[in-house]
């Protein structure tokens, strides 16, 4: 099986607290893999770690094929990374936006161009491409920051709560852009609170206090948990 | 066009896009050289005299119009009490007072030299110093006959007419410069780390230097368009035009505008929020205002703070400045403070893209 990420007790600790408490887990190309958790789990430090943006305080593991430990500098060409907080820069456009970033991942002149027009063509917002970004709305932003975070055509996408504070209209459209762009062989690692958004995932990992509780697809979790939904399941662990 | 390309374009961009900021930087060079110089002037000026004369003589009458003749005192009154002139220097209506005592001309005429007290007030150190230096300037061609005194002749090299003005114009284009290239790249990385956007570079396979020179070198540019704003203020307005070479003065301020927006950089990448950064940037900069030569000579200060300011980009450049200016110097005569400063330079930038850190 092609594991895009594989990792044996990741550790990260701060001070006495220990953040992320020696998880191991292995994503496939091309699933979405949904990494739930309540607040402070250590979802977001475990992903930070993953990104090269932090380093572990112990373990071993591989993201696309570079060593956490050792390589994140290598893994950060490979990747796309769209924070909690919105990253984007405000006082430039959506064009400008996507020209910064297509370039600094060492995109052609072109190339950049023709992307960006493909992406915001794909998100209908082609209209608006001379918009200073600070001016859009929140949804739009994160469909934005998500279009950007894939303009290089990274093998792996690591979305934060991407759908943190954004209608259910808006969240639809975002799951859409999510699937299709695991359609065409993304590999999507994702955090939520949305137990909605979890039963879209192929699998779940559930956090609790730094561990990871239970990791499956949602069907064989609420199997398992004997709930109705991802919310009963979510519940019953987290307790 | 490389990574360090778009980064730069993006910081031009944004400079172009906050007005405020844009503004501010053109202006304040302008501004600075028009009012500052004006105010910032060590000549003292009014200096207000009380004369007690308990002698009411020709010599005391010649002593008072002397000093109403001098350009830089004001003889305020003549009171033969003492505890009168006193309660003025009290209320702050005089700042020296001048008392010639009975019998000052009897004693003259016997050849001796009279006493005549001088009494300053010293809260303004500068101007009671100055103030009495005047007195006695003033009525030491009365009290010695003539023959008996000789009087120096001085003159001023370089400055000829000892303008303050000159002296202090080299020194507002460095306060400039710090300025410009110390604060504006730091405020502009800090909010970066603030609102979150740092992350997003951190997680490209940007190199740290290529981030850290697209911090340094559009203030780099900035601080140089600011210098020339500065020049030609100083010449068009004092007339006050750089002795040495244009070059020399690019060449060192290129070097000193880097060094302080290395040593800007190096501030924001330990500090964590706006607040931490301004505070640390403000204890460095008044430092380097006060022991760099700015304000008050080098040499005056004790051995080790001498041997301390040696990493400060300042110290290098306000004697070259200077130099150039208003001696035309040449830079290869000042080649040691040059290497010096390119050595500091060095090191700042060195130490701004080490403790950058995109992994923690």
């Amino acid at each position: 099986m092609d594991n895009i990420i594989e990792i044996r007790g990741l550790t990260k600790k701060f001070g006495n607290f220990t953040a992320v408490d020696g998880i191991s887990f292995s994503v496939e190309r091309g699933e979405i893999f949904g990494f739930l958790g309540a607040n402070g789990a250590g979802k977001t430090t475990a992903m930070r770690m993953l990104c090269g943006l932090s380093f572990p305080t112990a373990g071993s593991g591989k993201v696309a094929g570079y060593d956490v430990m050792t390589e994140g500098e290598q893994i950060k060409s490979h990747i796309g990374y769209m924070s909690q907080r919105f990253s984007l820069y405000e006082d430039l456009t959506v064009n400008e936006n996507m020209e910064l970033f297509g370039g600094i991942y060492g995109m052609k002149r072109g190339d950049i161009a023709d992307r960006s027009c493909q992406l915001l063509h794909e998100i209908s917002f082609s209209d608006h491409a001379d918009d200073l970004v600070g001016s859009l709305p929140l949804g739009w932003r994160q469909k934005l920051a998500f279009m950007v975070a894939t303009m290089h055509r990274p093998e792996i996408v690591f979305l934060d709560e991407p759908t943190g504070g954004v209608d259910p209209i808006t969240r639809r459209q975002f799951w859409d852009l999510i699937r299709a762009a695991a359609a065409r062989g993304t590999t999507i690692f994702v955090t939520t609170h949305y137990m909605d958004e979890a039963e879209y995932c192929s699998r779940i990992s559930i956090m609790v206090d730094g561990r990871i509780k239970a990791l499956d697809t949602p069907q064989a979790l609420m199997l398992q948990m004997d709930a109705k939904n991802m919310n009963e399941v979510f519940v019953k662990l987290c307790r | 066009m490389s990574a360090l390309g778009f980064l730069i374009k993006k910081e031009f961009i944004q400079f172009r896009r906050n007005r405020f900021v844009s503004r501010l930087v053109f202006l304040l060079p302008i501004i600075v050289m028009l009012i500052v110089p004006l105010v910032a002037n060590m000549d003292v000026k009014g200096v207000n005299v009380a004369v007690v004369d308990m002698d009411r003589s020709g010599l005391s009458g010649r002593m008072v119009s002397h000093l109403e003749a001098s350009k830089q005192l004001r003889a305020r009154l003549v009171v033969t009490d003492y505890r009168q002139a006193y309660d003025l220097l009290e209320a702050g209506k005089v700042d020296v007072i001048v008392t010639i005592p009975e019998g000052c001309e009897q004693t003259q005429m016997l050849g001796r030299m009279p006493e005549i007290k001088i009494d300053a007030n010293a809260v303004n150190a500068t101007k009671s110093g100055l103030g009495s230096q005047y007195v006695i300037a003033s009525l030491t061609p009365l009290l010695t006959d003539g023959s008996a005194v000789l009087s120096p002749s001085v003159r001023y090299f370089y400055n000829e007419t000892l303008d303050y003005r000159f002296y202090m114009i080299p020194a507002f284009i460095i306060i400039i410069i710090m300025l410009i290239c110390c604060f504006i790249p730091a405020l502009n990385l800090v909010l970066e780390k603030e609102k979150g956007t740092i992350e997003q570079i951190n997680v490209t396979p940007v190199s740290r230097m290529e981030f850290t020179l697209s911090k340094l070198i559009p203030y780099w540019i900035i601080g140089m368009v600011a210098l020339t704003e500065a020049i030609l203020t100083a010449g068009l307005v004092y007339g006050l035009w750089p002795e040495g070479s244009l070059a020399s003065i690019y060449w060192a301020a290129l070097v000193f505008a880097l060094a302080m927006s290395g040593f800007a950089i190096a501030v924001v990448n330990i500090s964590d929020t706006m607040q931490q950064c301004i505070f640390v940037m403000f204890f460095f900069v008044m430092l380097f205002m006060l022991m760099s030569g700015l304000l008050t000579p080098l040499d005056s200060m004790p051995q080790w703070a001498q041997w301390l300011t040696v990493a400060f980009p300042p110290r290098w450049f306000v004697g070259i400045m200077r130099a150039v200016y208003l001696k035309g110097t040449t830079l290869a005569e000042l080649a040691p403070d040059f290497l010096a400063l390119a050595v500091v330079a060095t090191f700042f930038c060195i130490v701004a893209i080490v403790t950058y850190r995109k992994q923690k």
